[in-house]
């Protein structure tokens, strides 16, 4: 049988996975060369969709057809050829894939980036219907039709995706829930006081939120459809619903029994490459044998490290010396119900001797900052704000340079991304400041002029 | 829903329903005193002798009373325009004149009743809907559910009160002698406020600033804890109420021309024709001053304003077209089509009307200053054709009643010749972007979905880069709405504004283009 793919001269690209990873590699291949022949399967959609957005869409504040970065005429316009299908199996000698339906198709460089799927720890009962994860558009489909005219919702597991399915089906007004095994929400990546603000404002939503709880069985009804759910405590909650988010791990089952290493993902070195020839892994899906950087974990899941390693992998299959992925300053950020998260740089849940930290949070509750910072030279090393945009330009810069505390203090109105016309809180930041270190430090002042023309500072 | 909700919805439809066939009630009754109160000296005596017939006669519908009127006049002119005697034809259009004052009905004997009955009523309904919302939430721009509803989705409500929209547009432009009894009710109104009674033009500001005031006032709901927005907001109901509605008013009150201040041209696209001009150096001092302000804002005002703030400073804090897209059409901005093809069409029409209003004015001027005969005519032409094409059909009927339909946007993205104006500025010398916050941003399409314009604000975001468009009116929602403190409006030095080729923070192995 021969390939799907016609002979050309040029390479023949061909990533598993049309995520932000894959979609960010392929549009860097085809910037770098113009020649090479680039395709993109995917089993879940044709076209590229943010996967973040997924809630949107659910919530009713988009269609899927908003939350398509490119539009459709984009790809057939850059020559990258897209295949809606399912890889069943990779034959690395031949260098063929075969297709869930049999189909063989040839490539001569593989780009396996195939994400994450939700994680499951059989739990007795995991299985029944009305039980599900929320990862692909094919998820959020059974979601929609699992939630239809139900009265009440459990989610277990509270991290990022567990509070956006609290949100989700909160706004379709059912009541929800919550099962976060921590003592406070998120606290094994928060600092407490963070940690603590949420968990009221989760409250103030009305979520039931029950932390330091567990699950510990799903009790379905005579159809196989969940009814209740057991926690540790003993307690039973009727429920017609179960989010489970407890995590996702690289997609790779597919992979299993090829000659390509897995270990919990896709085993790769610093240039992405995998133990054969011609083959590489990037995003959720990619364990590094040796993680990126110090305060870095071997499979990173975040969207942004998507986007990074398909960047530079694409650089390295295009330029004659590849380089080293390196991450810079990290930084992430999310949203819980209204209140938004921002962080840069190291700012751990708990910290060593070596460390010290200043929190200020507002009276209201909702807004906070935390600078994390060395006792020693007082340098920062990272930053959490909480309901507050923090200028990404600005910390990157900071936290890479060293800048002292007292001097991002100072500088706290320009480093702040808020909308124009914010409660300017910087200066309650600065007020305690100066009395905690008994300090009298000032804040950079606007003139007339530059207040009039609405200047940033 | 809260049941207060519910009620107000309900008495906010059976205001539209009044509204909607109050026009038909109530009788006529042409007499030859009124048709020799209404007309022109001149027309008088054809006048008098063409409706004859109908005196006397009692009409129970106003649409048999304008079917006889338009009969009779109509076979007058056709046979002058047979036997080409033109300038014995009537040029001018009596019907609204003539209807309104034949009315008999009871909306002339009380005037205040029906305007409870239809616009009060329907105020009132709007605000029982829209205080309680969003009661007891925490704050924070909820657009939940947007796309479930029939009304803000393109569903058959929306559909149904597009085709609403359009079809009083179009009445109001072209048939304004059907509203006659809506005008009848504002009448007292507008007594009290210019000493004349009301023109269909008045009854349409009135309703126009009301729902400007009203959605103002969801806007201050819906986006609480927004500075950004609630100050905008109450900017639009201020220059709407005071400078597009009050002040012009009480400048007729003076004997002056009906004028607003903060109209400028080429969106006030009649302020070089004849009659403004004579009117304005006819007034004296105050009229002079209108005159040359006018002008100063054309020249000075709007390209050091937008060179500071961007084209937002008119667009959606001042203008009047802004201000009902800000605030009727809110919750339509949605509706806006982001594709690239229509950002094409986009450049095309807007660029085209500018050019066609630019062209107009100058023809305009050169036969008011050399009142050359052989430009008069070109200049009735035109400006025959803007008005209708231009100034009624698409910053109306387009414009406004689109709005379920195409966004809240239309007119102020496709036809706005100021908007264009102001655009060019904002794009090639202003300090105002939208700044993109590093790496941060999530493709998630907030922003894009939100955008009234239709920008595709994400193609820029994903890929780090500045946001300068000069059809960017600043509304700041895709900043608003966006879940990652990705976008801020900023108004900052021009170095560093635009990044053709920006490079996302955060990936220290290379410094790729994106
Ligand atoms: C609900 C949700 C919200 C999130 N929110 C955030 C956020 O706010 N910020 C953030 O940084 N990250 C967020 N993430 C994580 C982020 O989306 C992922 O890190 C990112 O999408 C991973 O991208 P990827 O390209 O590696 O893989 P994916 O986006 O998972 O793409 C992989 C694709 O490959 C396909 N595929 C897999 N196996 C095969 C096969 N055998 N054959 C064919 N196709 C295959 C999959 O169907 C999938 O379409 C979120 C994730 C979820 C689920
Ligand atoms: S809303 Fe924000 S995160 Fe989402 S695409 Fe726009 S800029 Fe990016």
């Amino acid at each position: 049988m021969t390939g799907l793919s016609t002979k050309s001269k040029s390479k023949h690209f061909v990533i598993i996975g049309n995520g932000i990873a894959g979609v960010t590699c392929a549009r860097h291949l085809r910037k770098a060369d113009q020649n090479c022949q680039i395709t993109i399967i995917s089993g879940e959609s044709k076209y590229f969709f943010s996967r973040t957005a997924l809630m949107y869409i659910y919530m009713g504040q988009m269609k899927y057809e908003h939350t398509k970065p490119y539009e459709d005429w984009f790809w057939e316009k850059n020559n990258i050829n897209l295949i809606q299908a399912w890889v069943s199996e990779v034959d690395t000698d031949n260098k063929q894939l075969i297709f869930s339906d049999k189909t063989i198709f040839d490539y001569d460089v593989l780009i396996i980036a195939s994400g994450s799927k939700p994680n499951k720890f059989g739990w007795k009962g995991e299985n029944l219907n009305g039980v599900q994860g929320l990862y692909s558009l094919q998820d959020l489909e059974l979601m929609e039709q699992q939630t239809h005219g139900i009265s009440k919702a459990v989610v277990v597991g509270g991290g990022l995706i567990g509070v956006e399915m609290a949100e989700m089906l909160a706004s379709r007004k059912i009541p929800v829930t919550f099962l976060v095994r921590e003592r406070n929400f998120w606290d094994n990546i928060l600092p407490m006081e963070e940690a603590k603000l949420i968990n009221r404002h989760l409250l103030e939503h009305h979520i039931d939120l029950r932390l330091a709880t567990e699950l510990d069985e799903i009790i379905g009804d005579e159809n196989g459809a969940v009814k209740a759910v057991k926690i540790d405590s003993g307690e039973t909650i009727a429920c017609q619903f179960v989010g489970l988010t407890v995590g996702v791990s690289p997609n790779v089952d597919f992979l299993k029994g090829t000659a390509i290493e897995l270990g919990r993902g896709v085993k790769i070195d610093g240039y992405f490459r995998t133990n054969i020839a011609d083959i590489y892994a990037i995003g959720d899906c990619a364990e590094f044998l040796e993680a990126p950087a110090p305060d870095r974990k071997n499979i990173e899941q975040v969207w942004y490290t998507g986007r990074m390693q398909g960047e530079t992998l694409a650089y390295n299959l295009t330029q004659a010396k590849p380089v080293k992925y390196q991450p810079g300053i990290w930084f992430n950020s999310a949203k819980f119900f209204d209140i938004e998260y921002q962080t840069y740089g190291f700012v751990p849940p708990a910290w060593g001797k070596e460390f010290e930290s200043f929190y200020w949070e507002d009276q209201g509750g909702k807004t906070a900052i935390r600078f994390l910072y060395y006792k020693s030279n007082q340098q920062i090393s990272g930053v959490n704000a909480m309901g507050w945009r923090l200028r990404h330009e600005y910390f990157d810069n900071a936290i890479q340079k060293g800048f002292q505390l007292e001097k991002v203090i100072s500088e706290l109105g320009k480093a702040s991304f808020n909308a124009e016309f914010y409660q300017p809180f910087h200066q309650e930041v600065l007020q305690q400041y100066n009395t905690q270190f008994g300090k009298s430090i000032k804040q950079s002042k606007q003139s007339f002029l530059q207040k009039l023309i609405g200047s940033r500072l | 829903m809260k049941i207060m909700q519910k009620i107000g919805l309900g008495l906010f439809l059976l205001a539209m329903l009044s509204f909607s066939f109050l026009p038909f009630v109530g009788s006529y009754q042409l007499e030859a005193d009124i048709v020799r109160a209404e007309t022109k000296d001149i027309h008088q005596e054809a006048m008098l002798e063409i409706l004859q017939p109908m005196y006397g006669k009692s009409y129970d519908s106003n649409i048999r009373f304008i079917a006889d009127f338009n009969e009779y006049f109509n076979a007058y002119n056709e046979g002058l325009k047979k036997a080409e005697e033109w300038d014995r034809v009537i040029w001018d259009d009596y019907a609204f004149a003539l209807t309104k004052a034949a009315s008999t009905g009871p909306v002339g004997e009380q005037p205040y009743l029906y305007l409870g009955i239809t616009v009060l009523l329907g105020v009132i309904g709007a605000l029982l809907y829209i205080l309680p919302l969003y009661r007891g939430q925490p704050e924070g721009i909820k657009n939940d559910g947007i796309f479930f509803s029939s009304m803000k989705s393109r569903g058959l409500i929306g559909i149904l009160t597009g085709s609403w929209l359009i079809l009083f547009y179009i009445v109001l432009y072209w048939f304004p002698e059907y509203l006659t009894n809506l005008v009848l009710m504002v009448d007292p109104l507008s007594m009290a406020l210019s000493g004349n009674p009301a023109s269909q033009w008045f009854l349409y500001g009135f309703v126009y600033t009301l729902a400007i005031l009203v959605m103002g006032i969801r806007m201050f709901r819906k986006y609480r804890g927004n500075n950004y927005q609630m100050i905008r907001t109450a900017s639009v109901m201020f220059f709407q109420l005071a400078f597009a509605f009050m002040l012009p008013e009480i400048l007729v009150l003076l004997n002056m021309p009906w004028h607003d201040f903060k109209n400028i041209w080429p969106l006030d696209y009649s302020f070089f024709y004849d009659y403004r001009l004579d009117g304005m150096l006819g007034s004296g001092a105050l009229g002079m001053f209108m005159l040359v302000w006018g002008i100063i804002l054309i020249v000075l005002g709007v390209p050091i304003f937008t060179y500071f703030y961007g084209k937002r400073w008119y667009c959606s804090w001042v203008c009047g077209c802004g201000g009902l897209a800000e605030t009727l059409g809110d919750p339509y901005r949605q509706l806006s089509d982001k594709s690239l093809k229509s950002w094409k069409i986009e450049r095309y029409l807007i660029h085209g009307v500018l050019v066609f209003a630019v062209v107009m004015t100058a023809v305009t001027l050169a036969n008011y200053f050399m009142e050359f005969e052989l430009l008069g005519y070109a200049t009735n032409e035109l400006h025959t054709v803007y008005g209708f094409m231009i100034g009624s059909a698409f910053a109306g009927v387009i414009g406004t009643g689109f709005y379920p339909l195409m966004g809240n946007r239309v007119w102020c993205r496709f036809g706005c010749p100021l908007a264009a104006y102001l655009g060019l500025v904002q794009r090639f010398k202003s300090r105002f972007r939208i700044t993109t916050n590093g790496g941060q941003c999530i493709s998630c399409g907030n922003c894009s979905t939100y955008c009234e314009m239709g920008i595709d604000v994400r193609w820029y975001a994903q890929r780090g880069q500045n946001i300068v468009r000069s059809s960017c009116v600043g509304c700041g929602v895709c900043s608003a709405v966006c879940p990652r403190g990705v976008l801020k409006l900023e108004n900052a030095n021009e170095e560093g504004r635009i990044n053709d080729m920006p490079i996302i923070i955060g990936n220290k192995s290379i410094s790729i283009k994106s």
